[in-house]
C-alpha cells in the first residue's frame, strides 16, 4: 500500500548535479523555468526539450524512480490540451495570423495553426519538467532552505519551507495510521462506495489528522523557541555550502537563457515564433 | 558554596484558561550546581514549575503571577524567553517534536544558527559535542531513524552546545526502553559533573531516577511543595503513594516482609541497605509463606503466527521477519523490546494493516481473505495516541462509530454502547464532548471504540506510555478485567513490572525477530536475553541476590502475586 | 519576539500547514459523476488553518503547500493556480479575528461571515487571479480559462461551505470550556 503511495524526494547521489550548490541549482531552475513560461519560440523551447533530457541522462536517475510522475503528467497533459481545442478551435490562426485548413468539421475545424499552437503550448509544459524533477530528486531539503534564505527570501518563510519538507514524510506516515485505524472501525474509503460515504469516511481521516497536527504546531514551536529561533534578524546554516567554479558557470548559463529570450522576443515582434509569415 | 541559581518566593501562578491558580505560594531555593528532582503526579503543577524555570511562564504560557521568581538573578516577569533561555537549557519530554533540523548535525547545531554564529565555528562545537557524547556517526542520520537512547543524547548535546548553568530535563525516561533510561540517567550524572551545572529532573518514575545520586526531592500535589528533603528523608517518610507517586519496588517488598524502614540508615539504593542477616531472613520467611496462586488452564489456541514478516522499504536494516507463535485464548500477552524492533510492525500486521509476508490464523481460518473491516471484529487494535484515533466530537459518537457504519438499528446501537461505556466507567460522561476528559479518559473511550465491537483479541500500543502512576493503575486493572472476563489481550510495554504483574506472558523483540515466548519472569531471569532486548531487571532481583535468597525468581514471583492479590481485594 | 512580522508558532503553522496541504491534495481527492470535477478535501482544511491563525498563515499555507504539491505530484507547478490557492487562505484569513474561533463560539452568525467570506474568496481567486494568470503566462484560450474558473469556484465553494463549516464547527467544538459540565447517573 506504502509503496504505490509514494512521493517524490530527495534521493541521495553523486553524480554531478548533486555536487552542485543548491542556491545554484535553485536559480537555474526558476530562471530557466521562467525563461520557458515567457517565451512562445518554439525553437528555443525544443532546445531546452532536448538540453534538459540529456541532464537527466547525465545526473544517471533511473526511469523507475519517475515512471508513476510522468505517466501522470502526460495523462493532464493531453486533457488540458482536448480543453484549449474544444473551448477554441480556431486560436491558433488568431495567434498565427494565417489559416491551413487539415479536417473541415464547422465548428471543430482543424486547421495546421492550431496544431502548432497545441503543440507549443505541449513543450512549455514538459520541457521544464526534467530540470524541476533533477531538482527534486538531487537537492536536500536543508540546503534548499539555506538557498532560498540566500537568494532573498526571509529566514522564517525558508524555515517553514524547510519544515514542510522535514514533515511531509511524518504527516504521510500519520496519515495512513489514522487511514488503516478507521478502516478498521469499519470505514469505506474505496472506490465501491458511494461518493457520501467516501466524504465522511475521509474526513474521519482528515480531522485526528488536523487536531493532533495542532498540538505538534504547539510544540514545536516551543521546542523552537527555547532554542531562541527567531531571536536575531539574521540565522546561519549549518548545511550552507559556499560557491564553487562550476555554481558560476551553471548560473552564466541561466542568465544567458533568459537574455536568449529577450533577444527571440525582439527577433519574433512578440511571444511567438510565427513560422507561417 | 551554598549560592542560590533559583529562587521561588511565595510565588502563584494561575494559566488565563484555567479558573484556579495551578501553582500555589511556592517557596523553593536551588543552589548552583545541585542536582533536584521534582516529582508528583500528573496535574500536581511540577510543570508548571518546569515552565517558569525556562521562561515559557509568562513568555508564552500567560497568566497571572504573585510573588517573585529569580533564575540566575533575573525576575521571570522582566526576562524575555530569549535571553533566558541561555540560563536554562531544555530538554523535552518528547524528543520527536524536540527534533527539527533534518539531519542529527543540523538539528544539534539549531540553536547556534540561530545566534547567528559563522559556520565553521558552528560545526567546531557541533563536532567537539558529537565526539564527547559518542555519536559522530550519526551526524549525518535523520533524528527519527534513532533508537529512543539515542535520541535522547541527541537532544542533550542540541542544548549543551550553549553550556547554560541550568539544565532541565521534563520527563526524560517517558518514552525509553529500560536500558535506555538507566543509560540517559548515567549520562545526565557523568555530564553534570564535568560541567558542574545544575540539573533539574521533572519525573514521576521515582525509582528511576535514583539510580544515580540525586541531592534532592522536591515532592509536589495539588499546586503546592509537600516536600523537600533528601531522597532519604522522603523514602523514610513514606508518603509517596498517598498522592500517587510509586515508591521504590524494593521499599514496598521490604514492607511487605515487615522489616522496619526507620531502622535502616540509608533507603535510597540497595547497595546502601545494611548487610543485615535479619533482614534478609524476613525476607526469605516472608516468600517461603507465601502460597503461589498457580492457574493452570486449558489452553485453546486463538491467534497462530506463521513465519510473519514485513519490510517497509529496501532500506530498511532490520525489518521485521520470520515471526512464529501461537497466542491462546484468555492469555494476556506483552510485547517487549527495544525501540525499533519490529513490536508495532507486528500489531499493524496481524490487524492487516500493512501487508504480510506469512501466515496468519484465527480459530483455523487464514486471516489474509478478510478485510481490515472483518479482521477489526475479531481483533481490535488500540494506537498509542488517542488523539490519532478520535475523529467524532462526542463520546457516545465516537463509541457508536463502528457500529454506525456496520449498519445496526439506532435501538440495538443504543444498547450496546450504553453497556460498553457502562463496563469502560464513562457511562456518567456519556454525553460529554471528547475534550474536556483526561488523557486515561480518553484512552478508555478508544477502548471502549474498539471494545463495542466485541472483538475476541485487543492489542494495545503502549497504553501506559508517559502516564503517572494514577492513571497508569487505572488503565491497567481495567484491562485485568477485561481479561478476566475473557478477553485476549496484547501490549506493547516498556515497563517491566507492569509485564510482570499483569501479563502471563512475553513476546521480546530484537532486530526484527523474535528472541524469546515465555513468561514474564523467566524473560528476566536471563541475561543474554535482557541485553539483546535492551530490559532491565527490577530492584527485586538485586533485593533478592542482595540477602542472598534462596530462589530470587519465586521471591519476585511471590512479590508480584501478592500485589495481584491485593488489588483483587 | 512580537514586533516581528512572523510569530514562531506561525513559521511552524506554515510548515505543518503546507506538509498536511501536500498530503490531503495527494490522497484526498474524491471523484465525482461529473467528469474532470474532483472533490478537493485540501480547500477546506486550507479554510480551517486561515481561520485558526489568519491571513499571512493562510497566504503562505496555500501558496507553498500548492507550489510543493505541484512540483512533487507533476514536477511543473502552473502558477496561476497555485497565486490563486494562496489568495484563497489570505482572503478566508481575514476573517478569523471576527470569527475568534479560539474561544469556541461558531454560531448562526459566524457560520454567515464564514460562508460569505469563503464564497467571495473562491470568486476572487478562480474567477479572476487563476484566469488572468492563465491568459498572461500561458496564452490560454479566454473563454476556456473563465469556464475552468467558474467550475472551479462552484465545486470549491460548495465543498468549503459543507466540509469546512464541519471543519470549523469541530474545531470550535474542542475548545468548549469545561466548568459546564455535569456527570449523569
Amino acid at each position: 500500500m506504502h509503496d504505490q503511495n509514494q512521493i517524490l524526494g530527495y534521493q541521495p547521489g553523486t553524480s554531478f548535479i548533486y555536487q552542485l550548490n543548491a542556491t545554484t541549482k535553485l536559480i537555474f531552475m526558476l530562471l530557466v523555468s521562467a525563461a520557458c513560461m515567457i517565451t512562445y519560440d518554439t525553437r528555443f523551447l525544443l532546445a531546452i526539450c532536448v538540453f534538459s533530457i540529456i541532464l537527466f541522462k547525465e545526473a544517471q536517475i533511473k526511469w523507475s524512480q519517475i515512471s508513476f510522475i510522468v505517466k501522470f503528467i502526460v495523462a493532464f497533459m493531453i486533457l488540458n490540451l482536448i480543453f484549449v481545442y474544444l473551448f477554441q478551435p480556431t486560436y491558433g490562426q488568431e495567434i498565427y495570423h494565417s489559416r491551413s485548413i487539415i479536417i473541415h468539421a464547422g465548428y471543430f475545424t482543424l486547421t495546421i495553426q492550431e496544431v502548432f499552437y497545441l503543440f507549443n503550448l505541449l513543450l512549455k509544459y514538459i520541457c521544464s519538467i526534467p530540470i524541476v524533477l533533477l531538482f527534486l530528486l538531487t537537492t536536500n531539503p536543508s540546503q534548499f532552505a539555506a538557498s532560498l534564505n540566500k537568494i532573498g527570501i526571509s529566514y522564517n518563510i525558508s524555515y517553514a519551507v524547510a519544515l514542510a519538507l522535514r514533515y511531509i514524510p511524518d504527516i504521510q506516515n500519520s496519515y495512513w495510521a489514522i487511514s488503516a485505524a478507521q478502516q478498521a472501525r469499519g470505514n469505506e474509503l474505496s472506490k465501491k462506495a458511494k461518493l457520501s460515504q467516501r466524504i465522511k469516511g475521509t474526513l474521519n481521516i482528515i480531522m485526528p489528522l488536523i487536531f493532533s497536527s495542532l498540538e505538534r504546531i504547539d510544540t514545536i514551536s516551543t521546542a523552537m523557541q527555547l532554542r531562541r529561533f527567531g531571536s536575531k534578524k539574521k540565522r546561519t546554516w549549518y548545511v550552507a555550502r559556499s560557491f564553487k567554479k562550476e555554481d558560476y558557470w551553471v548560473m552564466g548559463l541561466s542568465v544567458l537563457s533568459i537574455l536568449i529570450v529577450i533577444l527571440l522576443w525582439q527577433l519574433n515582434h512578440g511571444r511567438f515564433y510565427n513560422p507561417f509569415m | 558554596m551554598t549560592e542560590p541559581i533559583i529562587t521561588f518566593k511565595n510565588f502563584s501562578f494561575k494559566y488565563d484558561s484555567q479558573a484556579f491558580p495551578t501553582l500555589q505560594d511556592i517557596n523553593l531555593t536551588i543552589n548552583r550546581g545541585e542536582k533536584i528532582l521534582i516529582a508528583g503526579p500528573s496535574g500536581s503543577g511540577k510543570s508548571t514549575i518546569g515552565r517558569c524555570i525556562n521562561g515559557l511562564i509568562p513568555n508564552i504560557d500567560t497568566g497571572t503571577i504573585t510573588g517573585e521568581c529569580l533564575i540566575n538573578g533575573k525576575n521571570i516577569k522582566e526576562t524575555d524567553l530569549f535571553d533566558l533561555s541561555f540560563t536554562t537549557s531544555t530538554i523535552l519530554q518528547d524528543t520527536d517534536s524536540q527534533f527539527i533540523g533534518l539531519t542529527v548535525g543540523e538539528d544539534i547545531a539549531f540553536a547556534l544558527e540561530n545566534d547567528c554564529r559563522p559556520q565553521n565555528k558552528i560545526r567546531q562545537t557541533v563536532h567537539r559535542w558529537a565526539d564527547k557524547l559518542e555519536i559522530s556517526d550519526l551526524l549525518k542520520q535523520a533524528p527519527q531513524s534513532l533508537s529512543g537512547g539515542q535520541k535522547q543524547t541527541v537532544a542533550l548535546a542540541g542544548v549543551l552546545i550553549d553550556e547554560s548553568p541550568i539544565m532541565l530535563f521534563d520527563e526524560p525516561l517517558a518514552n525509553l526502553d529500560p536500558a535506555s533510561g538507566m543509560k540517559t540517567m548515567a549520562l545526565i550524572d557523568q555530564i553534570q559533573k564535568e560541567l558542574n551545572a545544575t540539573v533539574i529532573i521533572i519525573e514521576h518514575r521515582l525509582e528511576e531516577v535514583l539510580s544515580q545520586p540525586i541531592d534532592r526531592v522536591v515532592l509536589v500535589n495539588d499546586g503546592k511543595i509537600i516536600a523537600d528533603k533528601s531522597p532519604n528523608d522522603l523514602l523514610h517518610q513514606n508518603k509517596l503513594e498517598d498522592i500517587g507517586v510509586r515508591s521504590p519496588l524494593y521499599l514496598t517488598a521490604l514492607t511487605k516482609a515487615g522489616v522496619d524502614l526507620d531502622a535502616i540508615p540509608d533507603l535510597t539504593s540497595i547497595k546502601a541497605l545494611p548487610d543485615d542477616e535479619k533482614i534478609g531472613q524476613k525476607l526469605q520467611k516472608w516468600a517461603d509463606d507465601a502460597s503461589l496462586t498457580s492457574k493452570k488452564e486449558e489452553k485453546q489456541p486463538l491467534l497462530e503466527l506463521k513465519g510473519v514478516g514485513h519490510r517497509y522499504n529496501h532500506l530498511q536494516v532490520n525489518p521485521l521477519r520470520d515471526v512464529t507463535a501461537t497466542i491462546n485464548k484468555g492469555d494476556f500477552v506483552s510485547i517487549v523490546g527495544q525501540n525499533g524492533a519490529g513490536k508495532t510492525t507486528l500489531c499493524r500486521l496481524i490487524c492487516g494493516f500493512i501487508p504480510n509476508e506469512g501466515k496468519i490464523l484465527f480459530d483455523d481460518d487464514d486471516l489474509s481473505q478478510y478485510s481490515i473491516k472483518q479482521i477489526s471484529e475479531k481483533i481490535g487494535y488500540v494506537m498509542q495516541d488517542p488523539n490519532q484515533m478520535i475523529s467524532q466530537k462526542m463520546i457516545f459518537d465516537e463509541v457508536a462509530l463502528g457500529l454506525c457504519l456496520r449498519g445496526y438499528s439506532k435501538d440495538e446501537i443504543k444498547d450496546k454502547v450504553f453497556k460498553t461505556l457502562k463496563i469502560c466507567g464513562l457511562y456518567p460522561y456519556r454525553h460529554w464532548p471528547i475534550s474536556a476528559l483526561s488523557f486515561g479518559q480518553k484512552k478508555r473511550v478508544t477502548i471502549a471504540a474498539i471494545l463495542v465491537l466485541e472483538p475476541d483479541v485487543i492489542i494495545l500500543d503502549e497504553p501506559t506510555a508517559g502516564q503517572d502512576w494514577k492513571t497508569y493503575t487505572e488503565i491497567m486493572s481495567f484491562l485485568k478485567k477485561l481479561n478476566e472476563q475473557g478477553k485476549t489481550i496484547m501490549i506493547i510495554t516498556h515497563d517491566m513490572y507492569l509485564m510482570m504483574e499483569y501479563t502471563n506472558r512475553s513476546l521480546a523483540f530484537a532486530d526484527g525477530k523474535l528472541i524469546a515466548d515465555t513468561e514474564p519472569i523467566r524473560l528476566l531471569t536471563e541475561k543474554s536475553l535482557i541485553k539483546k532486548a535492551s530490559l532491565k531487571r527490577t530492584s527485586l532481583y538485586d533485593l533478592a541476590h542482595k540477602y542472598n535468597l534462596r530462589d530470587p525468581n519465586y521471591f519476585v514471583r511471590a512479590y508480584v502475586d501478592s500485589e495481584r492479590t491485593s488489588q483483587n481485594a | 519576539m512580537k514586533k516581528q512580522g512572523l510569530s514562531v508558532k506561525n513559521v511552524v503553522a506554515i510548515g505543518i500547514g503546507s506538509a498536511i496541504y501536500v498530503i490531503l491534495a495527494r490522497f484526498t481527492s474524491i471523484p465525482t459523476p461529473i467528469p474532470n470535477t474532483n472533490i478537493e478535501l485540501v480547500f477546506p482544511f486550507l479554510a480551517l488553518f486561515a481561520a485558526i491563525y489568519g491571513a499571512k498563515v493562510g497566504f503562505a499555507v496555500g501558496f507553498i503547500g500548492h507550489t510543493l504539491s505541484d512540483f512533487i505530484m507533476y514536477g511543473q507547478t502552473w502558477w496561476s493556480w497555485v497565486l490563486a490557492t494562496g489568495v484563497l487562505g489570505l482572503i478566508i484569513g481575514l476573517a478569523c479575528k471576527k470569527l475568534d474561533l479560539k474561544n469556541g463560539i461558531f454560531g448562526i452568525k459566524q457560520i454567515l461571515l464564514f460562508s460569505i467570506t469563503q464564497i467571495i474568496a473562491n470568486i476572487i481567486a478562480w474567477i479572476i487571479v487563476t484566469p488572468i494568470g492563465d491568459i498572461i503566462i500561458y496564452s490560454e484560450p479566454v473563454n476556456k480559462v473563465f469556464v475552468q474558473g467558474i467550475s472551479a469556484t462552484l465545486s470549491n465553494g460548495i465543498t468549503i461551505l459543507i466540509v469546512g463549516t464541519l471543519l470549523l464547527k469541530a474545531y470550535a467544538g474542542t475548545k468548549i470550556k469545561k466548568g459546564s459540565l455535569r456527570k449523569e447517573d
